[in-house]
């Protein structure tokens, strides 16, 4: 039998492939809003970690405490670098229906 | 005005805390679809070397101790080495597994550098805990890229490599220049 013919393996790759993909893309999104609520836990936690009045502090004591930077980092990742992985998966699943 | 030593250390943990997002979010699609934009294939390297200048601008003003000015030259050149080879792979100029004992060197000798310089015990303070904490985490995770090398088609070995990173973070991000080593439970420290 020609294998050009035979296609029940890729059927079978394609029922794996649409039962994974929505997790891959989920998975992704929830990753910087998880990190975002780690920073806001820590925050919350251990209040005296964000300066908001205090004498002779500088910009530094303002702007660079680790939970505003957890924050931060959470929201760099949502905003540049998800939802460009999301659209390539989404892109990839209707370039490529059997993967 | 020069930021205070836990105010860099913080800044390095919010790299490494996207780093591992990076690496974390490759490994969830896969490569070949984290490869499709060129910006992204390159964002890792790009960062890797970026932070290497900032290491050698951090080891201009670490003058006040030869260790500290040995140390940080040698994670300045290690990750500069290390964002070379990443960056050559990326660009596909480079494509066997084997390049990855060049970042596993680079951890192991970072994580030397961190237990070699940090001349107090671990109970000293906070940061001196910190520092055998790293250098020890790095020694040890300096395996998976190693093991990478060896067996390019195993996840798990990416997967340590990521979370590598994170984990990096949240030990940076717990540094203070003076604290005692558990915070307000007051173990260990002067």
């Amino acid at each position: 039998m020609s294998s050009d013919i035979a296609t029940s393996v890729p059927r079978d790759e394609a029922r794996q492939g649409t039962a994974r993909r929505p997790w891959r893309a989920l998975a992704v999104q929830l990753l910087g809003p998880l990190t975002i609520v780690a920073g806001v836990v820590w925050g919350v936690a251990q209040p005296y970690r964000i300066v908001l009045d205090r004498p002779g502090a500088n910009l530094y004591d303002y702007l660079f405490q680790p939970p505003l930077l957890v924050i931060l980092v959470g929201v760099v990742f949502t905003f540049l670098v998800a939802p460009g992985l999301v659209d390539d998966l989404g892109a990839e699943e209707n370039r490529d229906p059997a993967r | 005005m020069i930021p205070r030593a836990e105010t860099a250390h913080w800044i390095a943990a919010s790299i490494a805390l996207f780093f591992g997002l990076v690496l974390i979010s490759e490994l969830i699609v896969g490569r070949e679809v984290f490869y499709r934009r060129k910006w992204r294939a390159y964002l890792f390297p790009s960062l890797v070397i970026v932070s290497s200048v900032g290491l050698w601008v951090i080891t201009i003003f670490s003058t006040f101790s030869t260790m500290h000015l040995l140390a940080h030259s040698i994670w300045a050149q290690a990750a500069l080495v290390a964002g070379a080879v990443e960056l050559a792979l990326a660009r596909g100029k480079i494509r066997r597994a084997a390049w990855s004992l060049v970042p596993a060197f680079a951890l192991l000798v970072s994580g030397i550098a961190f237990l070699v310089h940090e001349q107090n015990p671990w109970l000293y303070s906070r940061s001196a805990f910190l520092h055998h904490a790293i250098g020890w985490m790095l020694v040890v995770v300096s395996l998976f890229p190693l093991m990478h090398a060896v067996q390019p088609r195993r996840l798990a070995w990416r997967t340590g490599y990521a979370l590598t990173f994170v984990l990096l973070a949240v030990l940076l991000f717990a540094d203070r220049d003076a604290a005692p080593i558990f915070g307000r439970f007051g173990l260990g420290g002067p």
